[in-house]
């Protein structure tokens, strides 16, 4: 089993969940967060005082998937959340070493 | 009848209504229903008073709170909110003890030119019957009750100079004593009985200020800078500050000021009267040019306006149109406004920088600056074709400013300014000196890092937990 972690852009959101959907991922968890890769920021300016935002807006989704499935997951996943653009995101994959269904205690690829 | 009632038929019967009862009894002797058509005429008059008095009373405790709160609020970061908004809170408790026990009476009692008496301790003698001194067609409580407003938004101005530093005992006794050795003389000297600067009751030096730009924001925007140079930056100022946490707050609360404003301003006329209309209007063309004038100078800047910008521009507006308000035409409103939107900008966004003070909020570069260009320009655009009240020894209405070709006019406006920057100066100072060899004035790094609201307050602005 392995943990697929994607930062994307926020306004991706939609597209990348139908996406994953159709992938067969049926667990996912996703959360707001900020950050920047290459993606330079901005500037705002309160009364005269400048400040440099460079923390930005990101979405992090984050999913385990059985090892057969992770590659048409990711392809799904980059085709969806793709722009060209520089801020698009990354992907990161790592090995899973046990997962637990709380309901009923089922473990391995079963509690997926 | 058309001077004092302009809605006249609506008018016409109510006065036949109040009459019918009298009319029935003087049915045939004239002069006892002239008496009675007097009366009735006086109590609607100062029934209309009254109630717009006591409106205007309502608009600026709201300016208060929450206008203020908000406005300062939404300015700080997250973890200081409340306690930001806790100190303009307090001073609506606070003062309000202090205004009834003596307040009044040192601001209003006649006494010397300076200060006054005690004659209204504990509001003794202040009821129902009006004060002819101040307000000859409203109760005297009502005159108290709206002066009090003054006193309570006053010290909360001050209150922008340290924010997110300040310890709240030591914010305590600071504005108590402030109030008693700066606000109390400055509102004595201005608009009491007897005042020295006070043109309206033989004053030896005759400046207008009609709702308090010496009285009310150069005493407490010069405060501020004292306060804010004398206790300091805050912790990693300029290096590694923030940006204000929630304009959204703090663009409520300057909309709340704005209208809050036409009681502090239109209600100094203290009627509701053609005098009211007038400083009504100049008050909001002022705040309406001054936005312009603030967010204009920042586009050209900055190539773009900012929300912050535009309602900092209108409150600096509305604070340099507040002495002059009672006395100028509309159109030198609007450019007295525009100039403020102007100045303003300069100070709060080019000189303050330059001086490195951290006066947080701004207190000194809006009020502190804006009363002081105010009050000057007062001197040049006041005018008796606006308010007569004033007359000269022929009984004719004086020439007021540089419009009516009063030139020397400037010289006692400079005079009020420059005793309004002393006392506050010197007064502030002092205060600062005693509350910090007593109990403190800042909190702990630690504490200042960790966040006023729990460490003051033991609360958190925004749970946000279901």
């Amino acid at each position: 089993m392995k943990k697929i972690e994607a930062i994307i852009q926020p306004f991706k959101l939609e597209e990348v969940k139908t996406a994953l959907i159709a992938a067969g991922v049926e667990g996912i968890t996703v959360s707001e967060v900020r950050g920047h890769g290459r993606q330079k920021g901005h500037t705002e300016v309160y009364r005269g005082h400048e400040y440099k935002v460079d923390l930005l807006p990101k979405v992090k989704l984050e999913m385990v998937v059985a090892d057969s499935s992770v590659s048409p997951v990711i392809e799904a996943l980059r085709a969806a959340a793709s722009t060209g653009k520089i801020g698009d995101g990354k992907i990161f994959v790592a090995p899973i070493e046990e997962v637990i269904r709380i309901r009923n205690g089922e473990i391995g690829e079963a509690a997926l | 009848m058309n001077k004092f009632f302009p809605q006249g038929s609506a008018v016409v019967c109510l006065l036949g209504a109040l009459l019918l009862p009298t009319l029935a009894c003087a049915a045939d002797d004239p002069a006892a229903r002239m008496d009675a058509l007097e009366a009735a005429a006086k109590s609607a008059q100062s029934a209309g008073d009254n109630a717009w008095m006591l409106t205007s009373a309502a608009l600026v405790l709201l300016m208060t709170g929450p206008g203020l709160a908000l406005f300062y609020g939404g300015l700080v970061r997250k973890k200081n909110i409340l306690a930001t908004m806790m100190q303009s809170f307090t001073m609506m408790a606070v003062i309000t003890v202090l205004w009834a026990i003596v307040g009044y009476s040192l601001a209003f009692g006649a006494g010397s030119p300076f200060l006054g008496d005690l004659r209204y301790l504990f509001l003794n003698g202040v009821g129902a019957a009006p004060n002819a001194d101040y307000a000859g067609t409203i109760p005297q409580q009502t005159f108290m009750v709206y002066q009090l407003m003054f006193a309570i938004i006053t010290p909360a101005l001050i209150t922008g100079a340290f924010a997110e530093r300040m310890k709240f005992s030591a914010m305590l006794l600071f504005m108590i004593l402030w109030t008693l050795v700066v606000y109390f003389p400055m509102a004595h000297m201005v608009w009491g009985k007897g005042g020295f600067l006070n043109a309206f009751s033989g004053g030896a030096v005759p400046s207008f200020d009609f709702a308090g730009g010496t009285v009310v924001h150069i005493t407490s925007g010069v405060s501020a800078l004292v306060c804010a140079l004398y206790i300091g930056k805050r912790v990693g100022y300029p290096e590694s500050s923030t940006a204000p946490h929630s304009l959204v707050l703090s663009f409520i609360g300057a909309c709340l000021l704005w209208v809050g404003w036409f009681g502090f301003n239109a209600g100094s006329a203290l009627a509701a009267s053609g005098l009211a209309t007038s400083a009504f209007v100049a008050t909001h063309f002022a705040a309406a040019t001054a936005a312009l004038g603030w967010m204009f100078a920042e586009w050209i800047e900055n190539g773009k306006p900012s929300v912050l910008g535009g309602i900092s521009g209108a409150v600096a507006g509305l604070v340099a149109i507040t002495p002059a308000s009672g006395f100028v035409k509309p159109m030198p409103a609007l450019l007295i406004g525009f100039l403020a939107g102007l100045v303003c900008y300069f100070m709060v966004t080019v000189l303050k920088h330059k001086l490195g003070y951290d006066d947080t909020l701004d207190a000194f570069g809006v009020h502190g600056a804006g009363g002081t260009l105010g009050a000057l320009l007062t001197g040049v655009f006041a005018t008796n074709a606006v308010n007569d009240a004033l007359k000269d020894a022929s009984g004719k209405p004086a020439a007021l400013g540089l419009v009516d070709g009063d030139t020397a006019q400037i010289v006692n406006q400079a005079i009020g300014v420059a005793i309004a920057w002393g006392l506050a100066i010197v007064g502030t100072f002092i205060i600062l000196k005693i509350v910090d060899a007593t109990i403190g004035l800042r909190v702990t790094k630690e504490q200042e890092i960790e966040g006023l609201d729990l460490v003051l307050h033991g609360e958190e602005g925004y749970t946000m937990e279901s």
